[in-house]
């Protein structure tokens, strides 16, 4: 017994576009949740000074980060109150900031290094010894592009 | 009353929606951008270097002091924050030629024409134990000093804020109007 089988004309279906948008919203919420804004865990905490003459500091991949400030609360046990520096992830003192500038300038290109700046992102209470010997250090280490990084203001004082 | 069917809204166009709002938050996002007030520090001076500071004549120098109980000094008067500003702008401007303020240099600038160039320099020291927060103060101060200055500049030439200028207009008032702010080599300064 042979059964023949009639060749059957087979048409793909159509992709069904209805879950598109649940595709969609899902990849939207992925990125939502996993994209986190600050690339840098801060181990101190501050409070910016206000002022009004500020401006933006425009490319940010020439930018590197100084944070001084008392230790985040997490950290205070440890480390007290006092002032720190904080360069990428650790705590340091003033004299790693050759090293960190060194380092910072070797991530940019040939072409972007004249123009590499420093944001120094200190908190308000902050003596200024503290600042002063960065901004040695700085001058040491030829970074002489520096903002202060502050908060605007209302107009005014 | 006869059963009415309800419509299935059609769905096809979500997909599109969905991407609408996607590439609209995509744009409209900006990641906070920090800003602040700019400075170029000096480069570091050889050893046996001289002050330069010291090569400037007197009525040249605007000394502004901020000591380690955050008392403000400019020109040898005790100041709140606020006055800065204003005494700055004498200074650099010297409106009446006073013979001890600042001396002027004419210049010839591209798009201006003549311009006399204040030599005015405000020189900025600092205790060591001054706080960040006055500092700032007193850095922004001085530098709305030398913006207001500019402002008028432009406006005068121009007849628009130093903001809405071209990058060439903009770099003729800078040279008429340069930041001529030194931050003298630190030390500490009790007195006062």
């Amino acid at each position: 017994m042979a059964v023949i089988r009639k060749k059957e004309k087979r048409e793909v279906p159509a992709i069904g576009t209805s879950s598109l948008p649940d595709v969609v919203f899902m990849i939207l919420f992925f990125f939502m949740a996993t994209s986190t804004m600050r690339e840098q865990e801060l181990l101190v905490q501050y409070k910016l000074p206000e002022a009004t003459e500020i401006q933006k500091l425009e490319k940010k991949s020439l930018v590197s980060y100084i944070h001084i400030g008392p230790p985040s609360r997490a950290m205070r046990q440890k480390f007290g109150d006092t002032p720190r520096i904080q360069l990428n992830d650790t705590y340091r003192t003033a004299a790693d900031i050759g090293q960190f500038i060194a380092s910072e300038r070797d991530k940019l290109g040939e072409a972007d290094r004249p123009f590499m700046m420093v944001s120094l992102k200190a908190d308000q209470a902050t003596r200024m010894g503290v600042v002063t010997d960065v901004k040695q250090e700085l001058r040491r280490a030829e970074a002489l592009k520096v903002t202060y990084v502050a908060t605007k203001a209302a107009q005014g004082l | 009353m006869g059963k009415r069917k309800i419509q299935e809204i059609n769905a096809g166009s979500m997909a599109d929606i969905a991407f609408l709002m996607l590439i609209f938050f995509l744009v409209t996002t900006t990641m906070n951008t920090d800003s602040g007030i700019q400075r170029v520090l000096p480069p570091m001076q050889e050893e046996d270097q001289r002050d330069p500071g010291m090569d400037v004549n007197r009525r040249n120098l605007l000394f502004v002091s901020v000591n380690k109980f955050d008392g403000i000094m400019v020109g040898g008067q005790p100041m709140t924050a606020n006055m800065i500003k204003d005494k700055v702008k004498e200074f650099v401007l010297n409106p009446y030629d006073d013979p001890n303020l600042p001396t002027k240099e004419e210049a010839d600038i591209p798009l201006i024409g003549k311009f006399m160039v204040s030599k005015g320099v405000v020189s900025l020291q600092n205790d060591r134990g001054t706080s960040y927060n006055t500092y700032v103060q007193v850095q922004n101060e001085l530098t709305r000093a030398f913006n207001e200055i500019r402002d008028e500049v432009s406006n005068q030439y121009f007849g628009k804020k130093f903001i809405d200028l071209n990058d060439a207009q903009r770099e003729a008032v800078q040279k008429a109007v340069p930041t001529q702010i030194s931050e003298a080599e630190p030390r500490n300064i009790d007195k006062i």
